[in-house]
């Protein structure tokens, strides 16, 4: 019996369920089937686990999906140990979120649709990062693409939750247009799409050039470069980014499981899993390190000065997903995916917390809210821990990945390895300062709302803080997997993913490695006590602050404008065309020609050519006769 | 010993003295009746050259084309005696509702 | 050359006859000369060893087919078809096109050729009798359609019926 294929087809029974029955026979009681889909794929994934790390890597082909001529494809199932630790990630956040969401979504109209959404999205992520070939990943891509905007106009009455599914869908074909040429490029190069060949086989391809719109270039680079187009729409990296933060339109459980925690790491994880193609070409190594860097600063500083509680978890994963990619950048995939694995933990943790306080106080403006800390102590006490996890505060699982990444940007052989570093440790002050921003703007001091919105403050049922407090266990062990080793740990998780991703090299010295650690620690320390003292102690300094450099402010309030360029540069020249273009002319003029004017020729000719209709029997018999005639003469002349 | 291409000739005769009656006689039954002279023609035809090839599918066919007949003839009188009653009539030129 | 004496008699007969048939004025006339014309087919099947085939041509082409005919001759008016002219206004046009079929066709015949004879010769029918050959081979290989000509004619008597019965309600 082969268990593991049970745990993406458990969830999409649990969609079928949903989706034909839930309106009319489940009604509130939609979330069992879910959820205990959702909880028997974690129970088989950790068996599976426990499979990998006995050894057994499973590569098999189930089903023969296409064949045409040379391209082959098979419905199978890589089984690794990278698989291993999304299987985990996936539905272990998976099943904390389901059984948060029966009390968040307590009461929804559309309760059935959501668990049905849910369970699809589940599917098609088991299926991304189980699949073994590269056709198989862009299903389950493109499926939890449509899922992803599927729940983020869940509440698609709202016309901001409808714009924000189609911006989110609208921008992710940018880089997904990118991704599948890099699957074409791959098929044409080697043949076949599937990973194991493909990567057994891409060194000999080392120094080929191939013509890509009139320019030489490097063919591995190219391929590299293209899949990462994709992993750039799906992560929200720079330059397109901008559909994350308006994706916290949707449900909060959603924003949790789709937006921070699974599918926009499926661009990490697509980055670590071609490894072998990445690792053969420095130069998209350098642009994944840089994009990544970049990413992950704007972001932070955009998340210093936003007040919607979301959006500042949302620029948050920005840059922390930053982090992964300056991590894959630098060669050192296994932090990559450690960070992850605790960034899952934390991030979740966080979004699901910020969703009790909304689900308490109705808004998302932190700037109306404040001294929650006493009316929803069990919520406080694990944002608390996101936060410090989060932050790179020692001990937690946010400071183990964290600092393995700034480590290995450090001491790897990348020319780009001490800017990113820089740029890195920028990001440690800002991280601690943005979360305890909010924290404490959310928690401290008094109630800003309005009277009628105090009275309504109350602590999350147990359904919805249990799994908070699951997660927040997690968040304070789960870096416990990977303590590095200077640490006196055994660093097992980089030790576990070695068969996958092998082994980066680095030149640095214990020293050097105590020293890079205690200079992030301190600088996050700092961060961590400049927002308590700017929202606590002197809370009149950064309205100072803002006034005083209002230029600053503005841009990052705005979010350095990127929208607005969009919005000029690409929406108003599209909607220009459309409107003078297409519409006044190939719209007007030849489409509703050919349409109006074909139907208009037969109806001209068939007028002729009802004269033949009389009618009489006869002249139908004649016809017959001369056709019969005509036939037989041709026959007997030229045959 | 008559040569098969006799036969062939004589159903071909048949047939075309049926086709000259179903294209020019304007009573409906005398059409049918050149329908059955061809269906015999074709008969004449089958069963010829099932001799003379010694095979006796020819005739099997022939038998179907008898059945058939039959059936056509059913069918093909009832609509004779339906048009009789709507149009009082029984010349096919009188009757051409289905002109274009 | 008694045989082709014979031929050349029944293949006269049936054209004259078949013409005749057409060219009548009073149909009754012309079913009854098509009675004749189905003997003289059911003639010819005789010599070619069809026995079969010309008693069923007899019993059902003539006893039949030709007496539906006569009773549906009988329900229309006889009288007024006397009077008026027999042939549609065109029947030049369909005598050509005839004429014109049987050219190419009678052209068309020089070029038939006859497959290599089968297994059912005039000694072998002889001795197995016609009927039995014909049945045995009726009810094994031509089974199936045997039993859709059945459908058929069921399909075609309820047909009948329903077309031909006069209206309950109107």
């Amino acid at each position: 019996m082969k268990l593991y294929v049970l745990i993406p087809f458990l969830p999409l029974a649990a969609f079928i369920i949903n989706i034909l029955l839930g309106k009319e026979v489940l009604r509130n009681k939609a979330h069992w089937p879910s959820c205990l889909a959702i909880i028997g794929s974690f129970i088989i994934s950790v068996i599976t686990l426990f499979d990998v790390i006995n050894g057994r890597v499973i590569n098999e082909d189930l089903y023969t999906w296409i064949i045409s001529g040379k391209f082959q494809v098979s419905i199978g199932f890589l089984v690794d140990q990278l698989t291993a630790v999304m299987l985990i990630v996936v539905t272990c956040v998976g099943s904390l979120i389901h059984i948060y969401s029966i009390g968040y979504m307590h009461g929804d109209k559309g309760y059935y649709r959501f668990f049905a959404y849910m369970s699809l999205f589940v599917f098609f992520m088991l299926m991304l990062v189980m699949a073994n070939n590269f056709l198989l990943l862009y299903v389950g891509w493109e499926g939890v693409g449509l899922c992803s905007y599927f729940l983020i106009g869940f509440w698609y009455e709202k016309r901001a939750a409808a714009d924000a599914g189609k911006k989110a869908f609208i921008v992710n074909r940018f880089g997904d247009f990118g991704f599948a040429l890099g699957i074409f490029m791959i098929f044409l190069t080697f043949g076949t799409i599937h990973y194991a060949p493909v990567f057994s086989e891409v060194k000999n391809f080392v120094g080929h050039t191939v013509n890509f719109l009139g320019f030489e270039v490097d063919l591995i680079t190219l391929i590299a470069l293209l899949l990462f187009c994709g992993a750039v729409g799906k992560s929200a990296q720079i330059p397109l980014h901008v559909w994350l933060p308006d994706a916290m339109e949707g449900p909060t459980p959603v924003s949790a499981l789709i937006h921070a925690a699974t599918m926009v790491t499926a661009g990490v994880f697509m980055v670590a899993r071609c490894n072998a193609i990445f690792s053969l070409s420095p130069d998209a190594m350098i642009v994944v390190a840089i994009v990544g860097a970049i990413t992950s600063l704007l972001a932070a500083t955009i998340a210093c000065v936003q007040n919607d509680i979301k959006r500042i978890i949302a620029y948050s994963t920005l840059s922390h997903l930053g982090m992964m990619f300056i991590a894959c950048g630098v060669g050192a995939y296994a932090a990559g995916v450690f960070h992850l694995y605790t960034h899952a933990f934390f991030k979740a943790l966080l979004f699901l917390a910020a969703g009790s306080v909304i689900h308490a106080v109705v808004h998302n403006d932190i700037q109306r809210m404040g001294g929650l800390k006493k009316y929803m102590p069990i919520t406080y006490a694990v944002m608390f821990i996101g936060a410090l996890s989060a932050g790179g505060i020692p001990g937690l699982a946010g400071f183990f990945s964290k600092d393995e990444i700034i480590w290995s940007a450090f001491a790897s052989h990348s020319e780009v390895g001490k800017f990113v570093w820089i740029m890195l440790t920028a990001v440690a002050f800002f991280t601690p300062f943005y979360s305890f921003r909010m924290i404490f703007l959310t928690f401290h001091g008094k109630f800003r709302g309005t009277h009628h919105e105090e009275h309504h403050l109350h602590e999350s049922p147990n359904v919805m803080t249990i799994p908070l407090m699951i997660l927040a266990a997690g968040a304070i062990a789960a870096g416990w997997a990977g303590i590095p080793s200077v640490l006196g740990g055994g660093a097992h998780f980089a030790h576990f993913l070695e068969p996958v991703v092998g082994h980066p090299e680095f030149h640095g010295t214990h020293a050097q490695e105590f020293g890079v650690m205690g200079l992030s620690t301190t600088i996050a320390l700092i961060g961590l006590v400049i927002a308590f003292v700017f929202y606590i102690r002197k809370t009149d300094i950064p309205v100072m602050l803002a006034r005083k450099f209002k230029f600053f402010y503005v841009v990052l309030f705005n979010k350095y404008f990127v929208d607005e360029l969009y919005n000029l540069i690409i929406i108003k020249p599209t909607f220009w065309i459309a409107r003078k273009f297409l519409v006044g002319f190939t719209d007007a003029k030849i489409i509703e020609g050919i349409v109006n004017g074909v139907p208009k020729a037969i109806g001209v000719f068939s007028n002729k050519l009802r004269r033949v209709h009389t009618g009489i029997v006869h002249h139908y018999g004649i016809f017959m006769a001369a056709g019969a005639f005509f036939i037989i003469l041709y026959v007997l002349l030229w045959r | 010993m008559v040569p098969l291409s006799w036969y062939m000739l004589l159903s071909l005769a048949v047939f075309t003295i049926g086709v000259f009656g179903f294209l020019t006689r304007r009573n409906i039954i005398l059409m049918f009746m050149s329908i059955e002279l061809m269906l015999n023609a074709v008969n004449i035809n089958l069963i010829a050259i099932s001799h003379y090839m010694q095979d006796l599918r020819g005739q099997i066919l022939a038998l179907f084309i008898i059945a058939v007949a039959a059936a056509e003839a059913a069918i093909g009188l009832a609509i004779v005696i339906a048009l009789f009653r709507n149009k009082a009539t029984a010349h096919v030129d009188e009757v051409q509702e289905l002109k274009g | 050359m008694i045989l082709e004496l014979f031929f050349a008699y029944f293949a006269f007969a049936i054209i004259v006859l078949s013409i005749v048939v057409i060219t009548r004025r009073n149909p009754v006339h012309s079913v009854l000369w098509m009675l004749l014309l189905f003997f003289h087919i059911a003639s010819v099947y005789l010599f070619l060893n069809a026995e079969f085939m010309a008693a069923v041509q007899l019993i059902v082409y003539a006893g039949g087919i030709m007496v539906l005919f006569l009773f549906v001759v009988l329900l229309v008016h006889i009288k007024e078809e006397i009077k008026i002219s027999k042939f549609i206004g065109a029947w030049s046009a369909g005598f050509t096109f005839a004429a014109a079929l049987f050219v190419v066709v009678a052209l068309s015949l020089r070029s038939f050729v006859v497959a290599p004879p089968g297994k059912y010769t005039i000694e072998l029918i002889q001795q197995e009798t016609h009927t039995k050959a014909l049945g045995k081979l009726l009810y094994t290989e031509f089974l199936f359609p045997f039993e859709i000509a059945a459908l058929i004619l069921t399909v075609a008597i309820v047909g009948a019926l329903v077309l031909a019965k006069r209206r309950l309600k109107s």
